[in-house]
């Protein structure tokens, strides 16, 4: 007994440790970024910096703290995320209600079906979607942003999944007290699918704060840039394996890994704060969207 | 007497009226209409980029002032000689990618799975389900810092004696595609084994018991009854991603790729940016989008009938 009790732990220690330095392999980079940040710029390029910053330093982050666009793109993101984030929330629980209602009592609730599955697996395109953001007048504005985000129709659906998950007595008990849809979403649903709400209004988060294609083709303005399209531009700019060596020592004295990784480190980290949260919530989120009926 | 008949009518026709005003259906068909807007304002009317398709499209003057050309477009695409190019990049990649994330996936999820240490398992999770939520600009940033040609990687490689030069990852033709595939999937392995942890959490312990008892080992657990438990789950993912297989990635792509490697690297979505928001050829950008766009719709629609058929799968 006793020996085959080891013999487990023996395989159950190799296999954590394999799982443990695949783990490792995939925050490393992160980690990396995070580390050359806040090292020293001569040691990055000599290949010193691994494990550990080398030569503590936050000359990056103070270069940073006096780089006036790239705070601007920041409270950029911010303002579409909190914009963004708190429209989303509103048109998703007003859609999700209705279509969480059985279908004898909401009869219509097949043909808005159809029409948010259709428009959620087929598009006009990447041309479609920029003229018509283009002949709305939206261009350059930050409701470019915002706005054809709206409703995003599978968080919609997973929180409709939510819903109905809801025993409908309470809801019917409501109705027959004279009680409104409205009323009944606000008073009853809303508040008893509080971890749902996080799931998705997480989701749309990421979502809102990830985007960077929209601010690269629908604004102009550098003053409404958002931040993930600040960075994007910074990468373009170092195609480093084209360059000729005068172009490279050229972007050497204008830019810098350490400055550059710091740059990443900061849009990181609202991702990393909320990241327990997200972890907390999103296997439910994903199995949500697996309800069968 | 048609007098009093009138008044009934009436009256009944006001209780209706009444009832449908005060009554549930038409606030919840209220309720669905900020969203309904929306969904037509900025999903519906990209439809009109359909349009532009079949155009010889100049912005100022719009749908109606601009020539119509039939098939034109297409034809344009399909007789340019890096159309087949594209086409082959963007299925190589996009189904190299689905494969190898959907075999790394199910394998992880196997393994995680035999761990008993829920203090380990915790820990695997949150390092392995990070990356997916990281955006493609800030991971490509991040990949650049090692994959350059002054990279850590290469760096290393060098300093070890392992590599004469530094090796050409993000800008060589032969590797460029096989660095997409590999950081692709060590990005989104860790997200997409979640469904199949779940799936395995869900399995009926007494199979395990009653193999334990017969003297099965943990490998030929794993074999007889997790993976054929797991089988229905694999297959209906592997359905539903067919829909997939022209989108190979675009904002990987995108923030990674550079002229030198469009002959492996340049897939539809990146060609159809260039061409109709760089180039402003509208026309041609829309044609290749709607190319893409109806191929896909067809694929996934398909695949989610076949879904619903055989798996009982349904999103709404």
């Amino acid at each position: 007994m006793n020996r085959r009790k080891k013999k487990i732990n023996v395989s159950q220690i190799v296999l954590a440790a394999f799982l443990l330095l695949l783990g490792l392999i995939c925050i490393y980079p992160m980690w990396y970024t995070f580390i050359v940040s806040f090292s020293d710029k001569a040691k990055v390029t000599a290949g010193k910096v691994l494990f550990l910053p080398k030569d503590l330093t936050f000359t990056a982050y103070e270069k940073l703290l006096s780089d006036g666009s790239f705070f601007r793109a920041f409270l950029v993101s911010v303002e579409r995320c909190v914009l963004g984030v708190g429209l989303n929330m509103v048109l998703m629980a007003l859609t999700a209600y209705p279509l969480a209602m059985p279908a004898a009592r909401f009869p219509e609730r097949r043909v808005y079906v159809w029409y948010l599955m259709f428009n959620m697996l087929f598009s006009g395109g990447t041309i479609g979607w920029y003229l018509n953001i283009k002949y709305l007048h939206l261009l350059d504005s930050i409701w470019a942003l915002v706005l054809p985000m709206g409703l995003p129709i599978y968080n919609a659906v997973l929180l409709m999944n939510f819903f109905k998950s809801v025993p409908i007595d309470m809801n019917e008990s409501a109705t027959v007290d004279g009680a409104s849809p409205l009323t009944i979403l606000v008073r009853i649903y809303l508040p008893v699918s509080l971890p749902a709400l996080a799931t998705v209004g997480l989701f749309c988060f990421v979502s809102h704060w990830n985007s960077w294609y929209d601010g690269l083709v629908l604004i102009n303005k550098s003053t409404l840039m958002p931040l993930q399209t600040l960075i994007y531009q910074l990468n373009v700019r170092i195609d480093t394996d084209n360059m000729t060596s005068e172009q490279l020592r050229e972007m050497a004295k204008m830019s810098s890994e350490t400055l550059n990784a710091a740059k990443v480190i900061i849009a990181l980290a609202p991702l990393m704060c909320i990241y327990p949260f997200l972890q907390k919530y999103f296997v439910s989120g994903l199995t949500l969207g697996a309800v069968k009926e | 007497m048609s007098e009093v008949r009138h008044e009934a009518g009436r009256s009944a026709f006001m209780r209706k009226w009444e009832k449908f005003v005060r009554g549930e259906r038409l606030r919840l068909n209220l309720m669905m209409l900020p969203g309904v807007v929306f969904v037509f304002l900025f999903n519906m009317m990209t439809l009109l980029g359909i349009a532009v398709a079949f155009q010889d499209f100049i912005p100022r003057r719009g749908w109606f002032g601009s020539e119509w050309v039939g098939l034109r477009n297409f034809r344009l695409f399909f007789e340019m000689p890096n159309a087949y190019t594209i086409l082959r990049n963007t299925l190589v990649i996009a189904i190299s990618k689905i494969v190898l994330t959907l075999i790394v996936a199910v394998l992880f999820a196997l393994l995680l799975s035999e761990i008993k240490n829920n203090k380990v398992k915790r820990c695997v999770q949150t390092a392995v389900y990070l990356p997916h939520f990281v955006s493609w600009v800030i991971y490509a940033t991040i990949m650049r810092l090692l994959l350059n040609s002054d990279g850590l990687v290469n760096r290393l490689l060098t300093g070890l004696g392992l590599a004469a030069s530094p090796v050409k990852f993000l800008s060589s033709k032969q590797l460029f595609p096989v660095v997409m595939i590999m950081t692709d999937v060590l990005k989104e392995f860790g997200y997409s084994s979640v469904i199949y942890l779940a799936t395995i959490t869900g399995i009926n312990p007494s199979y395990y018991e009653a193999a334990a008892i017969d003297g099965a080992t943990r490998p030929k657990m794993m074999w007889y009854i997790t993976l054929p438990c797991l089988l229905p789950t694999i297959v209906l993912l592997a359905t539903l991603s067919v829909g997939n297989v022209l989108s190979a990635g675009f904002d990987q792509i995108f923030n990674l790729y550079n002229s030198a490697v469009y002959e492996t690297g340049d897939i539809i979505d990146t060609y159809v940016h260039r061409v109709g928001l760089v180039s402003l050829d509208y026309g041609l950008g829309a044609a290749i989008g709607l190319f893409k766009s109806v191929v896909s719709f067809v694929l996934i629609v398909t695949s989610y009938t076949v879904a619903a058929k055989v798996a009982d799968y349904h999103i709404f």
